[in-house]
């Protein structure tokens, strides 16, 4: 291979898609590591403080995409105080310096500020895609800023971001020339936007096909926006209220069933049952399918629908569709490769939600489910034994059962033994997240068989160390371990440290861990940021007389050849 | 896959145990000395929960030594855009007075509905006869549906459209007996 010329080299890592395979043929010699850095357009960066920006600028010179991740995974259920960090601005600032070729930027749970949005719009000219998701710091001014200075832009996806309105018009700043957009999404913002601007908007994009309105859109809105672009593939409607005996319901009906590469859906806010006959003409070719923020919607009506949606692949519903409702998913939906079941009254059981009976009805309609995040009140080891058995391609697996430690109703058992026919059965397992009652012995199990785990995620569950040791004795592939609430403490923790260098994170909060073992360790492994999260009042200096066998409360550890970070707040203590 | 490894039946060696005190209840088990544990500044709902629990627990902790569901932090695991979306919801469609109270005279207690259910005058009737059934003395007893407008009167459901009577209706009384016979027109 190295004696093949530099371009032939990278004309072959060209057909490398994917970022892991880049970076272990760049390990091979030398001089593919060179080759390689000059060609990669495409980076991602896992952990925001796992390397200095700079750094990975330098190395990828000619970078035209950038993806980076901020906070951890549990930020999104509250557990991460909201200035902990994950600033976008030390990305951008380097991008500027370094890289003003910076095409696609996409963020994930990181703080992004209006200024920051401001300079990325006014810095790189060829900028075409900007990807938010819950991300936080920014209002509808930064988003004017974009809209006024990125003139070739196609993309700009905001997904679950908490936006401050600021009332500006933000949508009224894309210039008249801007006709280049193909995907808008600003279905998280809570403003107004103005429709009659919205409308030219679109029609002066030919090339828009994905469009997801926020909820203040109304359907006479939608109705002109849809009659303007029939060319649309991905729609996420505004608000769906439209009372069925009107003109305007109608016009609609008329305008989605002129939508003939429609084939993803989603939005239907505030939809009331009739509205979703206007939906029926495009069922056939739907093959994504969101109605998990629509609660007004009973099992009866997402049943009439569903039922025409052969070719659906992917179902985000309400689990106000009951286990009667996925027994006809799971007859007509094939195809059916993700599922996601939400609860709908998370403050006890709802008069309708889904049981063990739904989820074996889909595992054994549904031969192709590869991907499952399933809310429910109660499971039994024998129905998962059953899905586990119908269903050996599960990459995701995601179980929540609402009541912590609760066991199967029937036997009264741990779920032991169907969590752990899930980890023998599905031989591709890269994510798992654990609920109910739960013992060592599941741990046994998962290191035991879940090679190729990746994630996971666990709950309210174990009953000493020894739970938390076959997982990083077993799991080789892990990469992220998240842990909340298990009686796992410093023996654990200091099993193998060495361990978290192959990994990217681990958290842990609420468990046993003393600030004492954070400590060691921290001295054991330099290469390690040991951060500890600390809430209780009074307490901002790591030195004030803390015993060393408090425990500590929240603790995030990631490799990282950055060191420790400079950004870090009062609270956060980096050992 | 042995089910068996490390096991104790605990609910097999606790039902042959002497011991003083009613059947059905244990006192909590020590649990066993894993970590030293002291005191820690923040307290946790759930720090006596898991205490309790540290049995080697077969036995299904059924029902709740816990504190109520609401007070654990980040549980369920639901991103918090999606839980501030539906309590937003939620509050619209509540003050919206879609959801209102149902009384009928001679039940103990009112029920509430949520008229965007509904779609028309027939379903309505429907689901109040299905809903109070319990409640009826005799077969066929007369009765009349009325309702409370924005304004205070109360009004005979049915006589306006549909739409307009689920924009102005605050609650709903199911009247019985003598009085919804007398003079109320047509029968319902």
């Amino acid at each position: 291979m190295t004696y093949f010329p530099e371009e032939v080299v990278e004309h072959i890592f060209d057909f490398l898609g994917s970022h892991r395979d880049r970076n272990a043929v760049s390990t091979v010699c030398k001089a593919w590591y060179h080759v390689e850095r000059f060609s990669r357009r495409n980076v991602f960066v896992g952990n925001c403080y796992a390397i200095r920006p700079e750094r990975v600028m330098a190395r990828f010179p000619g970078m035209k995409s950038l993806s980076v991740k901020g906070k951890p995974h549990f930020a999104d259920y509250n557990l991460v105080p909201y200035d902990w960090g994950g600033f976008a601005l030390p990305w951008i600032n380097a991008a500027v310096r370094r890289c003003p070729g910076l095409e696609d930027l996409r963020l994930k749970r990181m703080v992004v500020t209006d200024d920051d949005l401001d300079l990325l719009a006014r810095s790189f000219p060829n900028f075409r895609s900007l990807v938010l998701v819950s991300c936080e710091g920014f209002s509808t001014d930064g988003l004017a800023a974009i809209a006024t200075y990125c003139r070739g832009l196609r993309e700009l996806d905001l997904q679950e971001n908490e936006v401050e309105d600021h009332g500006r018009q933000w949508l009224s700043c894309f210039h008249e020339s801007c006709t280049s957009l193909v995907s808008l999404n600003f279905a998280c913002l809570k403003g107004e936007v103005n429709a009659g601007v919205l409308e030219r908007l679109v029609a002066r994009c030919p090339n828009l096909r994905s469009l997801k309105l926020n909820r203040a859109v109304s359907v006479e809105s939608l109705n002109e926006i849809v009659a303007r672009a029939p060319y649309l593939v991905d729609l996420g409607t505004g608000s769906f209220a439209v009372d069925h005996h009107t003109d305007a319901y109608q016009r609609l009906m008329n305008s989605f069933s002129k939508c003939k590469s429609l084939s993803s859906l989603s939005g239907f806010w505030e939809a009331s049952p009739h509205c979703l006959d206007a939906v029926y003409p495009v069922c056939i070719n739907l093959t994504v399918l969101n109605m998990s923020y629509a609660p007004a919607i009973q099992a009866d009506d997402l049943i009439k629908l569903i039922s025409l949606c052969f070719k659906l692949q992917k179902l985000w519903v309400l689990d106000c569709i009951g286990d009667k409702g996925l027994a006809v998913v799971a007859s007509t939906c094939k195809e059916l490769q993700e599922l996601r079941v939400f609860p709908s009254d998370i403050y006890g059981a709802g008069a309708t939600s889904v049981t063990e009976e739904g989820l074996v009805a889909i595992s054994s309609g549904c031969p192709k489910l590869n991907s499952l995040l399933y809310f429910c009140y109660q499971m039994t080891n024998a129905a998962l034994i059953t899905v586990a058995k119908n269903c050996p391609h599960f990459t995701r697996f995601r179980l929540c059962i609402l009541d912590p430690w609760k066991p199967d109703p029937v036997t009264n058992q741990p779920l032991d033994e169907g969590f752990g026919a899930i980890v023998r059965s599905c031989k591709n397992l890269r994510r798992l997240s654990l609920s109910g009652l739960l013992t060592d012995q599941v741990f046994l199990y998962i290191g035991l068989y879940a090679k190729c785990l990746e994630m996971l995620s666990i709950a309210f569950a174990g009953d000493s160390d020894k739970g938390m040791v076959y997982i990083l004795k077993g799991c080789k592939n892990l990469r992220k371990l998240e842990i909340r609430d298990c009686p796992f403490g410093d023996i654990a923790l200091l099993n193998d440290v060495a361990k978290y260098e192959t990994m990217r994170s681990l958290w842990m909060s609420s468990c046993d861990v003393t600030l004492g073992g954070c400590k060691a360790l921290a001295a054991k492994m330099p290469r390690l940021n040991v951060e500890i999260i600390n809430e209780s009042e009074g307490s901002d200096k790591l030195e004030e007389n803390i015993s060393d066998l408090h425990k500590a409360e929240k603790m995030y550890v990631y490799r990282t050849v950055a060191g420790p970070r400079n950004d870090a707040p009062d609270f956060v203590w980096t050992l | 896959m042995d089910g068996g490894v490390g096991y104790v039946d605990m609910d097999a060696l606790k039902a042959t145990e002497l011991r003083l005190g009613l059947p059905g209840s244990d006192p909590p088990e020590k649990p066993p000395p894993t970590t030293t544990t002291t005191a820690r500044p923040t307290k946790r709902s759930l720090d006596e929960d898991r205490a309790a629990r540290r049995e080697p627990s077969e036995g299904g902790r059924a029902t709740s030594t816990r504190a109520t569901k609401a007070q654990v932090v980040g549980w369920p695991p639901i991103r918090s855009y999606r839980k501030n979306s539906f309590q937003a919801m939620k509050a619209a469609a509540e003050a919206a007075g879609l959801y209102v109270k149902v009384s009928m005279d001679g039940a103990p207690y009112l029920r509430k509905i949520d008229l965007e259910v509904y779609k028309g005058y027939k379903e309505l009737r429907e689901a109040l006869e299905d809903m109070f059934k319990c409640f009826e003395g005799c077969k066929g007893s007369e009765y009349a549906i009325t309702y409370e407008d924005k304004d205070g009167d109360l009004m005979l459901v049915g006589d306006v459209p549909w739409e307009m009577f689920t924009s102005s209706c605050k609650k709903l009384r199911i009247i019985r007996g003598a009085e919804a016979i007398r003079g109320l027109g047509s029968s319902q």
